[in-house]
C-alpha cells in the first residue's frame, strides 16, 4: 500500500506529467473542436468524437507513465535493489498498473467537462459506459509501457514511448481525420487497440457498446503483450 | 574461524562456479560464515567479488554450486526479509525524499525498525527532508546504507560501501556499522581496502581470480604471507650470504643497516644470530597487510593476461 502511494507521489510530483495527459489534450481539444462545435465527423457530433479522442490520446500518455518510471529506475540500478526486498515483482507490476490507472481518471474527467462544455450531452449511463470502454481499452497500452520500459534505454525511452503514442493515435484516428474508411488499409487499422478506443464515442451513442471484434482486438493484444512483458522483466532484471 | 554447526547454519557457499563467456570469474569458491560474523571479501578488482555478492543475494544463478542463507536459498531468503544490501549500483530515486525512500523499503519488510531511528544511526536525519537526486556522494551512500539496514535484516551484504567516500565519510560509515554489529548481525563486504578490512572485520577472505587465496583473521593473513621483516646492523656481511639463510626470501644492504624479508621470520632470527653472533640493533617488524595483499594475489596480473588472450 505505501508502495502504491509513493507510485502515486512520483507521479504527480512529475510537472511534465501533468502537461501531457492534461494541458495538450485539453488546448488540442478546445483548439480544433471549438471551431467545428456543430459539425459532424465519422457519423457523430464533432465535439464528442474529438473529446473521445483526446481523452484517449491523454490517457494514453498516463498509461505508459510506468514505463517511463521503470526505464528511469532501471538506469539507477533500483530494479535490481527491488529485487532484493521482499516486495515481490507482481506486487510492484500491480501497484504501477493501479496508479498508472489512477491517473488516467483525471484526463478523462476533464476531456468530459471540456466535451460538456462544447454541447457534448450523454445520460448518465452512458457517460460510465464511454469510461468504462476506454479503460477496458487501455489495457494493451499499460503492457505497452511496461515493455518499452524494460528494454529501451532511459535516453531514447521519451521519444520511444511518445513515437508509440504518436503512432496509434494516428492510425486509430485520435486526430481527427481517418488514414481509411474502407479498403484492405481500413482492415488493418480496425486491428488497432487505438482504433477502438476512438470509436468507443460513437458506438457508446448508438447504445450498442463495442462490437464482438473490438473485444476480440483488445484481448489479442493483451494476450500477446502480456507473455512479452514478462519477457522483457525477466532480460531487464538478470544480469546472464 | 566458528564452525557452522546444523543447529546454528550461517551462511554457506559451496563449490560456487560462475563464467562470464570464457572468463571464470568466480571458481569453486567454498565458504562457511558463522551467525554474527563480521567478514570482508578482500580482493582486487575483477577478483570476483562482485560476482559473489550478487550469488549470494540470488541476482545471479551460480553455473555450478549453491548458496545457503541460514538454510534456505538466496530468494528465500530474501522474500523472508533476512537480507540487507548495498550494491554498487543503485542510486536514489527521483521525486522522492530521503525520509519517504527509507519509508517505502521499510514497508517493504515484514518487521523494519523506526524510519527515524535509522536515520539517526546512519546520519541520514539532517537531509532526511532532501530530493534524493540532490545529494552529495556521501549523503547518498548512507541513504543506501539506511535502505539497506532499515528491514532490520540478519545478513547485511555490502558490495565497496564505501567506494568513492572520502576518508571522514569512511570513517562515520564504520562507526555506524560498528552499532550494527553490536545487535548481532552477520555482517559480509567486499572491499579493496586494506585498511578496511584490516581495521573493521572479524575475518579476511582474501579472492584472487575467482578463488580464496587466504582466510582468517588480518594476523593471520598476514602470517600466511609471512610477509615480516628483520632490520638489523651487521657490517661487511655480503646479502648473498643473508638471502641464502632459512626463512629469509630476500636481504637488502643499506650502509651497515640489512634489511630481510622474511618468509619465516622466527627461523630467520635463529640462524641470522647462530651465522652471525655480532648481529646488533635487531628489529622484527609485522609486514604490512598490503605486502600479505601483494604476494597472495601476485599471479593475478598474469593470470588476467592469459584469461584476455584466450577471450580474444
Amino acid at each position: 500500500m505505501t508502495h502504491f502511494r509513493y507510485e502515486i507521489l512520483r507521479t504527480l510530483r512529475n510537472r511534465v506529467f501533468y502537461a501531457i495527459t492534461l494541458a495538450l489534450p485539453l488546448v488540442l481539444y478546445y483548439s480544433v473542436a471549438s471551431g467545428q462545435r456543430h459539425g459532424t465527423f465519422d457519423g457523430i457530433a464533432f465535439p464528442l468524437y474529438f473529446m473521445t479522442a483526446m481523452a484517449v490520446y491523454g490517457a494514453m500518455y498516463a498509461v505508459v507513465a510506468p514505463g517511463a518510471r521503470i526505464a528511469r529506475d532501471r538506469s539507477r540500478g533500483w530494479i535490481r535493489q527491488l529485487r532484493i526486498t521482499p516486495l515481490r515483482a507482481r506486487t510492484d507490476f500491480a501497484a504501477k498498473v493501479a496508479a498508472g490507472y489512477l491517473l488516467v481518471l483525471p484526463t478523462l474527467a476533464l476531456l468530459f467537462l471540456a466535451g460538456a462544455s462544447l454541447g457534448v450531452r450523454l445520460s448518465a449511463a452512458h457517460w460510465l459506459e464511454l469510461a468504462g470502454l476506454l479503460l477496458v481499452g487501455l489495457v494493451p497500452f499499460v503492457v505497452m509501457g511496461f515493455i518499452l520500459g524494460y528494454l529501451v534505454p532511459v535516453d531514447a525511452l521519451a521519444a520511444g514511448l511518445g513515437g508509440v503514442v504518436v503512432l496509434f493515435a494516428l492510425f486509430g484516428g485520435v486526430f481527427g481525420f481517418q488514414l481509411a474508411t474502407s479498403g484492405p488499409l481500413f482492415d488493418v487499422l480496425k486491428c488497432l487497440p487505438s482504433y477502438w478506443l476512438v470509436q468507443a464515442g460513437k458506438t457508446t451513442l448508438g447504445g450498442g457498446g463495442w462490437p464482438a471484434q473490438a473485444w476480440i482486438v483488445m484481448a489479442v493484444w493483451t494476450a500477446v503483450l502480456i507473455p512479452a512483458a514478462a519477457l522483457a522483466y525477466r532480460r531487464a532484471t538478470s544480469r546472464v | 574461524m566458528t564452525a557452522v554447526t546444523d543447529t546454528s547454519p550461517g551462511i554457506v557457499l559451496s563449490g560456487l562456479t560462475k563464467s562470464y563467456g570464457p572468463v571464470r570469474a568466480v571458481r569453486r569458491l567454498d565458504l562457511a560464515i558463522a551467525p554474527g560474523e563480521t567478514v570482508a571479501l578482500l580482493g582486487p578488482n575483477g577478483a570476483g567479488k562482485t560476482t559473489t555478492i550478487d550469488m549470494m543475494l540470488g541476482l545471479t544463478r551460480p553455473d555450478e554450486g549453491t548458496v545457503s542463507i541460514f538454510g534456505e536459498p538466496p530468494a528465500a531468503a530474501v522474500q523472508d526479509g533476512w537480507v540487507g544490501a548495498m550494491l554498487q549500483t543503485g542510486s536514489p530515486l527521483e521525486h522522492l525524499k530521503v525520509r519517504e525512500i527509507v519509508r517505502m523499503m521499510a514497508s517493504y519488510y515484514p518487521h523494519p525498525l523506526a524510519v527515524e531511528e535509522v536515520l539517526r544511526i546512519t546520519g541520514a536525519s539532517d537531509f532526511a527532508e532532501q530530493w534524493t537526486t540532490k545529494l552529495s556522494g556521501g549523503q547518498a551512500q548512507r541513504v543506501r546504507f539506511a535502505a539497506a539496514l532499515v528491514g532490520d535484516p540478519d545478513l547485511l551484504l555490502l558490495d565497496e560501501p564505501t567506494a568513492g567516500i572520502d576518508v571522514e565519510g569512511r570513517r562515520d560509515f564504520w562507526q555506524a556499522m560498528r552499532a550494527v554489529t553490536e545487535r548481532g548481525k552477520t555482517v559480509v563486504f567486499a572491499t579493496h581496502y586494506l585498511e578496511e578490512a584490516d581495521a573493521y572485520a572479524d575475518r579476511i577472505v582474501l579472492i584472487a581470480r575467482g578463488e580464496i587465496v587466504a582466510d582468517g583473521p588480518a594476523t593471520e593473513i598476514k602470517a600466511q604471507a609471512g610477509a615480516r621483516n628483520i632490520r638489523a646492523t651487521l657490517p661487511g656481511i655480503d646479502v648473498d650470504a643473508l638471502s641464502a639463510l632459512p626463512g629469509v626470501r630476500s636481504a637488502q644492504r643499506h650502509g651497515d643497516a640489512v634489511l630481510l624479508s622474511c618468509t619465516n621470520a622466527d627461523a630467520a632470527l635463529v640462524a641470522l644470530l647462530a651465522a652471525f653472533p655480532g648481529t646488533r640493533d635487531i628489529e622484527v617488524t609485522g609486514g604490512s597487510l598490503e605486502e600479505a595483499f601483494l604476494e597472495l594475489t601476485a599471479a593475478d596480473a598474469e593470470a588476467g593476461r592469459q584469461i584476455m588472450e584466450a577471450a580474444r
